[in-house]
């Protein structure tokens, strides 16, 4: 890879330690990713908030670098684990998991981030104009950018984000380029699709897709589908953008994606029939999504807990445009900063199983929180679940 | 060896796997062991091993479980993959573990079990 004059010296440690940590990054993932040099990037986001899933050395290693670094472009982040409105709600947390996540917090905020612990960055911003370089960790978010925002950027990893974000910098890897072409179109076989079969659609793309895959026979998915194909694409693979084709390119592998792999993938995260819990939102909802949900419960009340996931600027505009209000009365709770995803608020000690349409959240609470998972769309979870 | 993505010595035992490796979601961050029962070394730990597997998938956060594990002196020594992913690559690098890329045949040589020296420095594997 070819450095500038100042990015060589910057990787020799003549600029201090933190930007040669920063750039020994860059150097490994451009060369990871056939990167010839480094580009500017003007948006940063960052993965790497949640004290469950960084634990005590990420934390110190933040508090350490916080002490100096500071980002150089606009940089959001993730969640945290818990929302510290709503903490007293859920009398499990321990007071070690609520001060190592202050500390997380205060580095960030330390070292200049935009406090969104969102992992819908786009559901909060206008986007910059089509082409901008970014630099997005989270994978949601990379494969969103790439494939529905017109935005340019790896699948980041949480390092790679955080150099990104304090050099101002990216490797020129293929994904950053005009000419990605995608060798193998997904066909998807499934009439009348809904969020959840999308996200089975995206899990299956990331597990054979290599960078980027096309997507045929599918016609204007609406934003809660759109975002659950980003969520199971970016937890099963390495693929970071989708592109829906009308024609089928002749070149290009074809695969179909039919009942037969549906249920291959139902089977594998779903492990139970019944949940005592019901979560919403991994990705966090969006204003839509809250919208529509307020709509849907209208007049009907949940019969068993019900934690709603959204960002806390999304929970601004929706309590303004009083959409939480049928949520509140069904009984639903709205949690800002954190989400499904390894959030300490679902733990084997409280909950066996959980009910939940996202499949990137599936994945997680199997493998991670270790619970069972009953999967169901969100019409059917209304259906079964409220009164 | 096709590419150095962190240069370094390890000589060590081969823990290989032929699936792709979530490190977030199942790899243990404290212990190594891997609690995930899709996978080929399920119950077995990555510690202290040279790991060869594909290539790493999944969230961005693996890069920190990489980061933790060299901390919590439960990391593999040094990591052999078929093909570089941000991830393992970036959490490699902040954790100043080896790490390298091999040709799919080169991949295919290298045995579980066995023990092995890899050298950056003279780009080689020995046996």
């Amino acid at each position: 890879m070819e450095l500038t004059k100042e990015e060589q010296s910057a990787l020799n440690g003549e600029k201090g330690d933190i930007l040669q940590t920063a750039y020994r990054i860059l150097v490994a993932t451009g060369e990871a990713t056939n990167a010839e040099k480094l580009i500017p990037v003007n948006w940063a986001h960052l993965s790497g908030v949640n004290y469950n899933t960084i634990g005590d050395s990420g934390e110190e290693f933040l508090r350490t670098i916080s002490q100096e670094a500071k980002v150089k472009v606009k940089t959001t982040v993730n969640p945290m684990g818990f929302d510290f409105d709503h903490i007293s709600e859920f009398d499990h947390i321990d007071d070690d998991f609520i001060q190592k996540q202050k500390s997380i917090r205060n580095s960030y905020i330390r070292m200049g981030v935009e406090a969104t612990f969102s992992c819908t960055p786009y559901d909060i911003f206008d986007l910059p104009e089509k082409n901008s370089q970014v630099s997005f960790a989270e994978s949601n978010a990379a494969i969103f950018a790439n494939s529905l925002g017109g935005l340019k950027t790896n699948k980041e990893s949480a390092f790679s984000a955080l150099a990104s974000a304090i050099t101002g910098k990216s490797p020129y890897s293929d994904l950053r380029k005009d000419d990605i072409t995608s060798p193998m179109t997904i066909r998807m076989k499934m009439d009348n699709p809904n969020e959840l079969d999308f996200g089975m659609l995206g899990f299956f793309a990331g597990k054979i897709g290599d960078t980027s895959v096309n997507i045929s026979g599918v016609s204007q998915p609406n934003r809660r589908s759109c975002k659950a194909l980003c969520g199971g694409m970016g937890t099963s693979g390495t693929c970071a953008k989708f592109q829906f084709v009308e024609t089928e390119d002749e070149k290009s592998e074809k695969i179909d994606f039919g009942k037969e792999e549906m249920d291959e993938i139902y089977d594998e995260l779903n492990t139970t029939e019944k949940g005592d819990l019901i979560t919403l939102g991994s990705p966090q909802l969006g204003l839509e999504e809250l919208s529509d949900l307020s709509k849907m419960l209208k007049g009907k009340s949940f019969q068993k807990r019900c934690l709603i996931f959204c960002s806390r600027a999304v929970q601004e505009q929706a309590r303004s445009l009083d959409f939480t209000n049928e949520i509140e009365k069904a009984g639903g709770e709205i949690l800002s900063d954190c989400c499904t995803c390894l959030t300490p608020l679902i733990n084997t000690n409280e909950t066996d199983a959980v009910t939940t349409n996202s499949i990137k959240g599936a994945y997680y609470l199997k493998n991670s929180t270790r619970v069972d998972v009953n999967l169901k769309p969100l019409s059917k979870i209304i259906e079964d679940e409220t009164k | 060896m096709s590419k150095i993505i962190v240069q370094g010595v390890a000589q060590g035992k081969v823990l290989k796997t032929t699936n792709p490796i979530n490190f977030l979601g199942a790899v243990d961050k404290k212990t190594g062991v891997v609690h995930d029962k899709k996978y080929d070394i399920f119950e077995k730990s990555i510690k202290d091993i040279i790991l060869v597997f594909p290539y790493g998938i999944g969230s961005s956060v693996g890069a920190y479980t990489i980061y933790s594990l060299k901390s919590n002196h439960s990391a593999p020594i040094a990591m052999i993959c078929k093909k570089a992913d941000l991830t393992v690559a970036s959490g490699c690098a902040l954790a100043n573990i080896p790490m390298i890329i091999v040709s799919n045949e080169e991949f295919d040589t290298i045995q579980d079990g066995n023990e092995i020296t890899i050298d950056t420095k003279s780009e080689k594997i020995f046996n």
